[in-house]
């Protein structure tokens, strides 16, 4: 089981607290569609994902991405039990829509990058050190259904 | 070769030219000792890495950030040939320091998440982070080449 010390769930509650879902949610999906553009093609029915603009102002990208970031919620409310938690997210993700794996890493990474650029320093060190072994344990948890 | 585009160019060398090695550089080299300490091992002869804040005001590990970040000046400036300008580079740190290849890609990922912090969403958008780890992409290729 993850080790939790009370800092780090001070500051993952801290963080949470000043992320806009409807906000961070929609830049993030979009830097992912944009940065990794391999991962459009589980979009297929979302439109016009041509250009940076046209993905920044698809309606469909900003709903999924909102989505996506109130599932992490989910996470935030049960750091002690992740896996469990993701379970049927991992398998949807799995045998149903045949997402790579590898995908959820890129999310992550890109939802780091839109916090930094939000934050700018009050994502110090130590608070990017916690939030990415956050991140890191959603990741491993999405991926367990998989092996 | 590495294609690149006029866009990206201008993407990666107009971000740059914003950069300021002193500041970016030991950040982003302190960040990395933080954030997955076990790169600390590498370090052994820097003294004092025992906290965030021992990290953050070490001399050594700032001096060194600013070597990092000149040592990725030189590839802004080779952007058609990085491959051949990091060579030696690269077999210093294979034969030489046994440095665990994957450290460049977390140093490069530290160096990603400054440059979001100091430029924010407008002057570090999706467009300029995809020229960007492009950019540093072909830079931890390139030193992890003579590992091979």
């Amino acid at each position: 089981m993850v080790q939790w010390s009370d800092s780090e769930r001070k500051t993952i509650a801290s963080v949470w607290s000043k992320i806009n879902v409807d906000e961070i949610g929609p830049q993030t999906l979009a830097r992912v569609l944009v940065v990794y553009p391999w991962t459009q093609r589980y979009f297929g029915a979302f439109g016009d994902l041509s250009c940076a603009s046209a993905i920044m102002g698809n309606p469909k990208v900003s709903e999924h991405g909102k989505t996506v970031l109130k599932a992490l919620e989910k996470a935030v409310k049960n750091v002690d039990d992740i896996k469990t938690t993701y379970a049927k997210l991992s398998q949807l993700h799995c045998e149903k829509l045949n997402v790579d794996p590898d995908n959820f890493k890129l999310l992550a990474d890109c939802l780091s990058i839109v916090i930094a650029t939000n934050f700018g320093p009050a994502f110090n060190p130590s608070v990017q050190s916690t939030w990415q072994k956050l991140l890191s344990v959603v990741v491993a948890a999405l991926t367990s259904r998989y092996f | 070769m590495v294609e690149w585009t006029d866009a990206e160019r201008t993407a990666i060398l107009g971000l740059w030219g914003k950069l300021n090695i002193d500041e970016i550089g030991p950040q982003a080299l302190s960040r990395c000792l933080i954030v997955y300490p076990w790169t600390q091992r590498y370090f052994a002869t820097f003294g004092n890495l025992s906290s965030p804040a021992a990290i953050m005001g070490n001399p050594k590990v700032a001096a060194h950030g600013r070597t990092v970040m000149g040592g990725l000046e030189r590839a802004i400036k080779n952007m058609d040939n990085v491959k051949n300008t990091y060579a030696a580079l690269s077999v210093m740190h294979s034969e030489k320091l046994h440095v665990d290849p994957d450290n460049f890609r977390l140093l490069a990922d530290c160096i990603t998440v400054c440059a979001a912090m100091k430029f924010g969403q407008a002057g570090f958008n999706a467009d300029v982070q995809e020229a960007w780890q492009k950019f540093l992409a072909v830079v931890v290729s390139a030193l992890c080449r003579q590992y091979h």
